[in-house]
């Protein structure tokens, strides 16, 4: 059944939090049961050591679905490019 | 095109008279220009450099600018960005817009700049005497651009 398929998802991270998370990017498949951003961050998380740190509830984080904000409650879906940031500081 | 992110440096004047572009429909032009400041948070700052995320921040620009023409009766609107290692003094962007009147230009100039500030994805990162450090973002910046929430039309027209 589809349930038991992974999703599989680009994940980026940029500025700070690439230099936290030690990588600029991954390619990874995520339970099917995490289909939103938010379960998506809460996940991650779940990896422990600076993940937990940064991505812990109330840390200002900034995710981005194809290149647009996204919300907790933003759908993710195979083939997604999930860019996760600190908030920005141009101008 | 409306939206440029380069390493390179930008000459205002040429830029102006390319928005311009002779029409005499415009009466007139704002612009804005942001620089490196040599202190930040208490600490002087030598140089620094200016990460981005190639993809969603012209996306996030057109955004912006699509917005601001929505909004106000803007001719043109033009936002160059810089990226890269930049140094006090130099020059990290510009947002100009033409109308025929100035009220528009001034307030759609205004309303890029902030949200630019709050949505399009830079970072800065400062060299100081301490070492690099991440520049934080601030909470005026959300602020600021959270107000033009308030109204529609936040001005008269000039």
């Amino acid at each position: 059944m589809r349930d038991s398929v992974g999703t599989v998802v680009s994940l980026v991270f940029l500025a700070r939090l690439r230099e936290a998370f030690g990588a600029g990017s991954e390619r990874i498949e995520v339970p099917a049961h995490v289909n939103t951003v938010g379960a998506l961050r809460a996940w991650l998380a779940a990896r422990g050591g600076a993940w937990a740190i940064e991505l812990a509830p109330g840390r200002a984080v900034r995710i981005a679905v194809n290149h647009d904000l996204a919300t907790e409650v933003t759908p993710i879906s195979p083939g997604d490019e999930i860019a996760i940031f600190p908030p920005v500081t141009g101008g | 095109m409306p939206v440029r992110v380069q390493i390179e440096d930008f000459d205002v004047g040429g830029e102006l008279a390319a928005l311009r572009h002779s029409d005499p429909s415009i009466g007139a032009v704002a612009a804005f220009i942001g620089t490196v400041r040599d202190v930040n948070a208490d600490a002087s700052v030598s140089s620094m450099t200016l990460e981005h995320y190639p993809g969603m921040t012209e996306k996030a620009l057109a955004t912006i600018i699509a917005d601001a023409k929505a909004r106000w009766s803007i001719a043109e609107a033009l936002v160059i960005h810089r990226v890269g290692p930049l140094r006090p003094a130099d020059q990290i962007v510009l947002v100009a817009c033409t109308s025929a009147h100035r009220g528009e230009a001034f307030a759609a100039c205004e309303f890029i700049m902030d949200y630019l500030k709050t949505r399009a994805p830079f970072w800065k990162k400062e060299d100081t005497p301490e070492g690099a450090r991440w520049v934080d973002a601030r909470g005026s910046d959300d602020d600021a651009a959270a107000r033009w929430h308030a109204a529609s039309k936040p001005r008269a027209k000039a």
